[in-house]
């Protein structure tokens, strides 16, 4: 099977059938889940601090679900309407945009406290896209140059994507460097066929979080570490954000705490307890 | 849907247009008023960051008069409470959002902007 990016250009690839299709499928659900969770440790925010987050590439929110679970507001950028249109339905909790982020981002400085990326950028090594003029670097450029522009002094951004080659990992990084950014890659379970994955981990000034040596990839056998550590945060947001779950439908709820269920988190409370306002059902 | 606390962040990013391209000016605008938990932390945290006159210009155009007009020294709960409402709880589902500078018009539909650039326009 060949890599989406070399089929069509994204809003062409994520049609409607496909943006139903990618985000109905547990396994994906799983995989972007565990990457997003993986990116957020890598970000290395201060515990407990409220934050703005930008979900760079964000389709269909199942990203974003996860900042939202872990207390965080967030901004999602993408380029494909069908998969907004999902992130719609599923009444995700963060702005959205439709944009091409190869355009360029029009945020003023400073305006997030970090953003991470999951299963996107390797998008914009293509030259097809709907934007032939623009060639791959120069979509790149633009990207990072305004992207290191809308973080905040210090902070990071964590970009999971799918390299095809290390000329790709190197173009990309190159471009990030020149665009004032510091960091590198960190590529967990690197001897995994299956299990390999790749982070951009780019630091603003020094990245913030006390730490400024680029982050160790994981090594062995793939475990489920980094969900295991956000159980803390999660459930303190929870408990703060349990006000604001209660105007919401009942439906909503009710996916919400299946989606909990899913993720193996038992102590989820039983669904009596809950009661939403009416409001449209979900699915 | 565009919050108000996204809209403060938000400058126009066409080609060469660098100055004067803030605030975006909304245009026939439609909205919605959601109700959010008040999250008093994220607001005072997030204080520093808003441009404070903007912010006021705008939530007055949507109709909120509740913000001074300056950032007022001391913060209290109802002036939290009150931008609060004003950053999260007023959303915007359509119209349009105006470059002050070079006049592009960035379509609002089913609260979400559409922030594409023709080829001329990407710098
Ligand atoms: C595999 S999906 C990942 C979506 C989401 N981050 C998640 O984890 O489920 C890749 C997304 O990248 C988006 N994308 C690709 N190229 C883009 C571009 N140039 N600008 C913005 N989004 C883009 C696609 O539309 C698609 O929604
Ligand atoms: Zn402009």
């Amino acid at each position: 099977m060949s890599r989406p990016e070399l089929v069509a250009p994204p809003e062409i690839y994520y049609g409607d059938t496909e943006a139903t299709k990618y985000t109905n499928n547990t396994r994906i659900q799983q995989i972007q889940a565990d990457m997003t969770y993986r990116a957020l440790e890598l970000l290395n925010m201060p515990p407990d601090e409220p934050a703005l987050l930008l979900d760079i590439g964000c389709g269909s929110g199942l990203s974003g679900e996860i900042l939202s679970e872990e207390g965080y507001e967030w901004v999602g950028l993408d380029v494909a309407p069908s998969m907004l249109e999902v992130a719609l339905e599923r009444e995700v909790e963060g702005d959205l945009f439709l944009q091409d982020i190869g355009q360029g981002l029009g945020f003023r400085p400073g305006s997030f406290d970090g953003a991470i990326s999951i299963s996107v950028i390797q998008w914009l090594l293509n030259a097809e896209t709907s934007h032939p003029t623009s060639s791959p670097p120069h979509r790149l450029t633009r990207f990072f140059t305004t992207l290191h522009s809308a973080l905040r002094n210090p902070s990071r951004a964590v970009l999971q994507f799918y390299p095809t080659s290390d000329d790709q990992i190197q173009l990309i990084t190159s471009i990030a460097q020149k665009a004032g950014f510091g960091g590198g890659i960190v590529v967990d379970y690197p001897n995994s066929k299956k299990a390999r994955k790749v982070f951009l981990c780019l630091f603003v000034g020094g990245g913030g979080g006390g730490q400024q040596q680029v982050p160790k990839g994981l090594e062995g056998d793939e475990v489920d570490g980094s969900r295991a550590k956000f159980e803390g945060r999660r459930e303190r947001a929870a408990k703060s954000n349990k006000k604001r779950k209660e105007v919401k439908g009942k439906e909503w709820i009710l996916r919400k705490k299946e989606l909990y269920r899913q993720r193996g988190k038992e102590s989820v409370p039983r669904d009596s307890k809950f009661t939403g306002r009416k409001r449209k059902p979900v699915f | 849907m565009v919050r108000l606390i996204t809209h403060n962040l938000l400058a126009c990013h066409a080609k060469g247009c660098t100055q004067n391209n803030f605030p975006l000016q909304f245009k026939d605008v439609s909205i919605e008023l959601k109700e959010q938990e008040v999250n008093s932390e994220f607001v005072k945290n997030f204080l520093p960051r808003l441009e404070w006159k903007a912010l006021v210009n705008t939530a007055r155009q949507l109709g909120d008069t509740s913000l001074p007009e300056e950032l007022p020294d001391m913060v209290d709960d109802d002036f939290l409470k009150a931008l609060h409402h004003v950053l999260f709880e007023i959303h915007v589902e359509e119209g349009a959002m105006v470059c002050p500078n070079c006049g592009h018009s960035y379509p609002i539909s089913n609260g979400i902007p559409n922030m594409l650039l023709s080829e001329h326009e990407i710098g």
